[in-house]
Parts: structure tokens; sequence; C-alpha cells
């Protein structure tokens, strides 16, 4: 028996694919088993296959693998979609009385359950997907107690009969596995003691900004931004704040610029459409020196793209988009919890440093649960730094002869003092025209080097100050480096761990500033860049950066890379790059 | 500001650099009276401005300001009062500015109906590019960008937040400087949004809405004894396309300003240090 099941539910889009995944990864996650999910769906309501996958274990777990053991099939494409990752003692559940012909090929187990006139039985067609919950459970050899506690907090809400009938119908489908099937399946899933919460990586966003002390949002729903402001909604209003879902992109960063302006900690979150149409904003964002956090959730692209598919293909758009030079930060979480600190970090940096901050995340984290130990959110070491805020008392010393503020007083570090509205004495003006130190327009030629010498300033300020460091794993004086950026991280890691090579893995959160990586690049004999891209955004920064040349292991076909594959690309590239060496 | 602000408060000590006879002046000289007849003051005033020659006021007005992007003046002014409601938010922008560009945003303002005023000073041309036809030009109104007539209909402005769901709807013209700086005054003190289009005449480009044409063809509220309040009669009025009208079309006295209806409760700038108390029960959630 493997130390990990893979288990996957799929059908058609509305049938409810994704509360049925999500019910069972809790169940788990309750029992204390390490759960990592993923989801292969469709950009449309209806219709269209759509799977939710997960993988358990009793040890940490931080990627995919591509092998399923248990499928739950609605339909036949379910069963056709996943034929590569079945294996001889895959066990396919599926209802024979349904309509299709369910072909379920040889080298599988097929498991036929009637679960439409089994979930009819315990009260009602719509819990078929439960029934084929309780079989798996029994396949698994998972204790059902699990899954009902998962099923209380689902539907607990809404009435202890609606509970009732649905850990009912879990039990037809255990209990018809157990009557009709004489076969041992080999599983049986531990459980433990450890105490586990299950989140994604929007989530891990919206609760990022909530306890960094964001009040206000604005944004405009795109997939597979969309969840950041779900998650807001309601909850950020019990701290005084509120979301607003604004009539489009341009005005939903208009409106978080404003209320940054009104002294509020602001965010928006979007996706690569989304953060076109934000363009036209930042610019002004960055030259009125506003403190503001965008994140894009990245999805595949050009245009429209494939909404539903991941890749990283905004990274040049976050480092570079925008006319004219523009100063800003951009991080880039590499893991579920890292979107909840680097995203409170995020406040941080744009209120110290009163300019935009992109937090790059993407459709592979966005839609991805991950269990994690309550103590990676510590949230005693939250700190939070509003920057050079003024008040009454210190104002004075902001002034100018005439006694006005200077919003983009040259202070030396590049960074002004703030005064929020209605500060008594701090009234003036921004613009995003070029502007002096009173923020009022001038194209005075030294006063514009001025202003533009004292915004970049910034960046060189927060290089000093702030730990830019990346993330280190594996065999430091090892001669092959791998490096990747956002996502990847977890499925590079769990690679290492079955590659023969031995490997130097660097894992860079921050996109701008960047860490330095010449003397890792330069101590290696080959470099490695992985990312979810055609192009290798990344790569072409690392070899800009190092004036060293890089090797290239892209994807771009909408899925995230799995470990599996990656220990044979990694393992090709340094075998071709050492052989083209001797 | 403690003591209560005099109108002159609101002036910066810059010079504007419109061209001398620009309806704008009359247009922000009223709106600086009835900033401090309503008893503000610029360190609890906040004014948004997009771009064009409306777009300079902030720059010529002393309060907290900002002068964004083209058009889209009113999803800042939105975010400014939302996240705190205390200040006296005063949004200003341009027939371009508001009805072009940034007519998109104007509907979606009107019926969120945040508690801030727009002021449009309509002029029916674009001044600061030099002299192209605007959003609210005539039909048969030839620029340089159209030499045969614009061959498009105008926006009824009045008419769109009408439909819109509009809670204050008024017109003003600003060389008429009492009627302009009442009909502001009651804009700012209705709760919700408030709409005032002004019309302030280009001198330089628009020979054809001129201050002689609006004199002679204004049609004042006060003379003809209208019910702001009756919504039929205010109807019948704003889609009165063959008059314009000075004073207030329209006023829903029920009008309750977006942020009360959210029930944001006061200025959103003050935070804990660090995580809130419950923060772990956030992570709770997740179990």
């Amino acid at each position: 028996m493997p130390e990990d099941l893979n288990w996957a539910v799929g059908g058609e889009a509305g049938d409810g694919i994704d509360s049925t995944g999500k019910i069972f990864a809790q169940a788990l996650s309750r029992a204390g088993r390490h759960v990592f999910t993923s989801k292969d769906f469709a950009s449309r309501i209806r219709g269209g296959y759509t799977a939710y996958k997960i993988r358990t274990s009793v040890d940490e777990l931080n990627s995919v693998v591509d092998r399923l053991d248990i499928l739950v099939a609605l339909t036949q494409r379910t069963i056709d979609e996943n034929l590569d990752e079945l294996h001889e003692d895959s066990v396919v559940i599926y209802d024979g009385e349904r309509s299709w012909d369910a072909e379920v090929p040889d080298e599988q187990i097929p498991l036929d359950v009637p679960l439409k006139s089994l979930a009819e039985d315990a009260g009602g067609a719509i819990m078929q997907n439960v029934v084929a919950l309780g079989a798996a459970c029994e396949v698994a050899g998972f204790p059902i107690e699990h899954l009902d506690s998962a099923l209380e907090k689902r539907f607990g809400e809404k009435g202890q009969k609606l509970v009732d009938n649905n850990q009912e119908a879990a039990r037809k489908g255990r209990d018809y596995v157990q009557e009709n099937y004489d076969h041992d399946f080999g599983y049986s899933l531990e459980t433990t003691d450890n105490d586990y919460v299950l989140l994604n990586g929007d989530e891990a966003i919206g609760m990022g900004a909530l306890v960094g002390g964001c009040r206000f949002y604005a944004g405009y729903p795109i997939t597979p931004a969309t969840n950041v402001m779900e998650y807001l909604t309601g909850r950020i209003d019990e701290y005084g704040g509120t979301v607003v879902q604004a009539e489009d992109e341009l005005s939903a960063i208009n409106m978080a610029l404003g209320a940054a302006r009104s002294g509020a900690r602001a965010m928006t979150a979007t996706s690569g459409p989304g953060i076109d149409l934000m363009t036209e904003t930042f610019g002004l964002i960055a030259t009125t020196e506003t403190p503001l956090v965008i994140a894009d959730v990245m999805r595949s692209g050009p245009s429209t793209g494939m909404p539903t598919k991941q890749e990283q293909g905004d990274l040049n758009m976050t480092l570079y988009g925008g006319h004219g030079e523009i100063p800003r930060f951009v991080l880039a979480p590499t893991t579920i919890a890292e979107c909840f600190h680097k995203t409170i970090e995020a406040f941080n940096l744009a209120e110290k440093y009163q300019t935009p901050v992109y937090v790059v995340s993407d459709l592979a984290m966005a839609v991805t649960e991950q269990t994690f130990s309550p103590e990676e959110f510590d949230m005693d070491e939250v700190e939070i730094d509003r920057g050079k805020v003024v008040d009454e008392d210190n104002i004075d010393q902001y002034l100018d002869e005439q006694d006005r503020f200077q919003p983009h007083y040259d202070a030396g570090d590049g960074i002004s003092p703030r005064a929020f509205p209605g500060t008594v004495e701090g009234a003036h003006m921004t613009t995003g025209l070029e502007h002096d130190e009173l923020g009022r327009r001038t194209e005075d030629t030294d006063e514009r080097v001025r202003q533009v010498d004292k915004r970049n300033r910034k960046v060189e300020t927060a290089q000093n100050e702030e730990d830019w460091s990346p993330r280190e794993f594996g065999n430091e004086d090892a001669e092959n480096l791998v490096l990747t950026w956002g996502s990847n991280e977890g499925a590079i890691r769990e690679a290492m761990q079955k590659l023969d090579i031995d490997v130097r893995f660097i894992s860079v959160p921050y996109m701008f500033p960047r860490p330095d990586l010449t003397e890792a690049v330069e101590s290696a004999e080959t470099t490695v860049v992985v990312e979810c891209n055609a192009t290798g955004q990344f790569a072409d920064v690392v070899e800009r950066d190092t004036l060293t040349r890089v090797e290239r292991i892209n994807k771009y076909n909408g899925i995230r890379f799995n470990a599996d594959e990656l220990v044979d690309r990694i393992t090709e590239t340094f075998a071709a790059e050492s052989e083209a060496k001797v | 500001m403690s003591s209560q602000a005099h109108f002159t408060d609101f002036k910066s000590d810059k010079q504007p650099t419109w061209c001398p006879g620009c309806g704008d002046f009359g247009t922000m000289n009223g709106m600086m009276k009835a900033l401090a007849n309503t008893g503000n003051s610029p360190d609890d005033t906040f004014i948004c401005a997009g771009i064009g020659c409306s777009g300079k006021i902030g720059t010529y007005m002393h309060s907290y300001a900002l002068h964004g992007v083209h058009g889209r003046a009113l999803p800042v002014g939105t975010g400014v009062k939302l996240a705190n409601p205390d200040l006296e938010v005063m949004v200003a922008g341009g027939d371009g500015d508001g009805y072009s560009i940034g007519a998109g945003h104007f509907i979606h303002a009107v019926r969120r109906n945040v508690d801030m005023t727009y002021v449009v000073m309509d002029n029916r041309i674009y001044g600061l590019t030099k002299g192209q036809f605007s959003p609210t030009s005539r039909e048969d109104f030839e620029t340089s960008t159209s030499p045969e007539g614009t061959k498009q209909s105008p926006v009824h402005p009045l008419a769109l937040a009408m439909a819109a769901g509009g809670s204050f709807i008024a017109q003003s013209f600003s060389s008429d400087a009492q009627r302009h700086t009442e009909i502001i005054e009651q804009a700012i003190e209705h709760d919700g949004f408030s709409l005032v289009n002004t019309y302030s005449p280009c001198v330089t480009f628009n020979d054809v809405d001129t201050y002689d044409f609006f004199r002679d063809s204004l049609v004042d509220l006060d003379e003809e004894d209208h019910d702001p309040t009756d919504y039929d009669q205010a109807r019948q009025r704003i889609m009165d396309f063959d008059n314009i009208y000075q004073g207030v079309l329209y006023q829903d006295d029920d009008s309750v300003g977006y942020e009360k209806r959210l029930g944001i409760e006061g200025p959103m700038n003050e935070i804990p240090d660090g995580a809130p108390e419950d923060a772990m029960d956030l992570v709770r959630e997740f179990y």
C-alpha cells in the first residue's frame, strides 16, 4: 500500500462535484490526515467535464501525482479523461443504473453502486454524491464518522434533518459496498490526532488581508481571484471594513485608491485581464505615492486565454506594466500558507514605502486546498507597520515656510510623511502629473529629476532595510541548481525526494526587489529555472541579473507541474547539460 | 481647522491657468462658497477630479484632493467617502470626463448613491485638447473633429441620472453665482449622490453654447412652481429636451447614502498594531 491515496470525483459542471470533493477533503483533514487537492474545471456553469482530486497522506503533502486510486465517476467522460492515471488496482465507483453504459476498462476494479436509487431511499436523489462518498469510505478503509463530522459542518446550519439524511445516504453507500463486494481493496486510511485546517490560496490571501488590517476591498469578479472577494465579504464588516463589488476593474482599483488615500488599508484582487485594465491607475498610485495591495491571481493568457487553467504568464506585466517608470514591489507567495504571510507583508511594504505592491499568486494555488497546522498562521508574529503617518503633534516639521503640508517631502530615504484626510493643517493635493513637494504640478526639469529619484530611492531604501531572502532547500553545495518562483515550490520539493541527483533548490518569493542570485548561479555547474509559462519570464530575469545563461523547464498546457514529471525533466535537463560540457 | 472656515480658506495660492472668461472660475467659486456656507473646512474636505480643464480644480482649491486619471474621479470619490464617511467629498469633472470616458462609472455612482456631490462643468466641448466635440455637443456642432456636425445625438446627463435612480439631480449656470452656490449647498446637504450639471461656458472653443445662449435659454425652476420631490413633475422636466432648466429638478428626501446602508460607522484609518485578538478564530473556521 502506498503512503498516499489519490481519490477523485468527476462529472458534469453543476453536478456538485466541488462540494462533494470539499466534504471528503474536510473529512480527511478532520481525521488528522494531510490533504492536497486539485481541480479540473471548465469555464462554464453547467455541462463540461469537471473533477475534484484529493491526495491524502499522514505525511505532509505539497504536490499532486499522476496516479488515481479511487475514482467516483458520474459520467463516462470522467473515466476517459483519467484513464492515464488509473492503474490495475484502481477502483472506479459508478452508477450502473444510470442512462450511460459505463465502460470501465478491464484493468480496473469496477464498483457498480446504485447511487441515485440509494440516495432516493435516504431522502433525495440530490445526495447521490454523498452515497458515493460513503462507498469510497468503505473502499479506502476510512471510518465513516469523520465523514459525518464533515457533513455536519457542511449542512449543520441548514438543519439537523438535512444532516441526518446525508449521513444516512453515506451509510447506504458504505453498506452497499460492504454487502455486495467481497474484495479486499487494500486501503486502510490511518487517522491521527493531528489538528489541521484546510484552506486554499485565495482564502489565505483574504485571511492575510483581514489579519493585516485591510479594511477596504473593491473588486470585480474574475476567475480565479473571485474567492478573495467572497472570503472578505461579510467577514471584513466585523472589523469595521467593507467590500465593494465595483462595475469594472477600472472602478475597483480607483475605489481602492480613494480608500487608501482616506487612510484605510485597501486592496483589490484580480487576474491578468483585470490587471490590464488596472494598469492605467497603477501609475497614478505609484506617482501619488499611495499604499495599495493588488493581488494578481494568474491564469492562462493572453487575452481571455484559458480562464480556468494554470499559468505563470504575468510576471513581466507585474514587473514592467504601465507607461513610464514605476517603482513597485512584487511579491510571489510560494505556498498557500505564504499567501497569508506575504499578503500581510505586502500591506506593511505598501504603507512603509507608499507604493503599490503586487501579490502574485496563480490558479494552482487559488483553487488548491491544503492542510496546515494552525500554528502555520502564528498571529503573535503579525506586526503592523503603518509607516510615516503624521498627526497634529508632529505635522509642523513637514510644513513649508508658508505652513503648507508637503506630501512629497524628500526626507532623504525617499519616503514622505502621510497625512490622512481630516488631519488638521494637513490639507494637500496629489496628482498623477509630475509634481513638487507640495503635490502641485510641475514641469521644472530639476524638480522632475528630483521626484523621480526620490521615488526610486524608496526601492533602494527597501532593498537595504528589508529581508528579501529566498527560500532554500536541498544541498547548498550541489553543482545542480534549481530555481523557481511562485507555486512550483511544493512539486519541486517532492521531486527532490525522488531525484537520483543532488540539487540545490532556491525558491524565490520576491520578484522585485529580489534577492541577488549571482553567487548561487555562478557557483553552480548548471542552473535550471522551472516555471509555468512558455518563454521563461523569470529565467530571463535571472539571466539579466546574473549575466549567466540558465536552462529552462517550462510548462504552459494549462496544468500545474506534478512531482513525477519534474523528476524526469530535471534529470534530463542536468544530464543533457553535463553531457554537453564533457 | 477649529474655527468656521471662510470661503477664501478653500482657495490655494496657485493662480488658475484657465482662459480669461472661462466658466470654470464661477463654478469653482460657487463650490468654495457652498463648502464654507455648509460648515466645512479644508481639512475635512476631499476633492476628486479627473482630466481636462475641470480636472485642475484640485490645484486651485485648498483641501485634501486627488487629481486622477481620465474619467475615474467618481470611483476615487466613492473609495474616499466609504473609507471615511466623516469627510465631505466633492467630485469635479467635465462633460468629457464625466459623460464620455467616465459614463459607465457615472451610471453606477448614481445608482450606488454614495453621499457625495458631483459637479460637472459642462461646456459642451473639449477645451484642453483644443476644441473637439464632446458627448454633450449638439448634433450639428462643427468642430475640428466634426467639420460637418457631430452626427451623434448628445448625451442628456439629467435623464441618464434619473434613469439610473438618482436621488438628487440639479443643474446650474456658473455665471449665476448666487443660484449656482445655493444649488451646490443643497447638493452638499443632500444625503446621497448629488449631480449638479453646471453650464460652464468655454469662451475659447465654443461659440455656440455661450454665456448669452445660456442666459437667454435657461428657465429657472424657482419661477416655475417646481416641486423637486414630485417624481412625475421632475421626470417631465428632465425629459423635456427642448428646454434647459436651472435649479434642483429632483430630490428624494428619503434617500439614504450607500455608506449608511453598508453600515459603515466611521473612518477605517485606525487598525491594531498586530493581528486582531480573535484572529485565531479566522483560522479555526477552516477546521
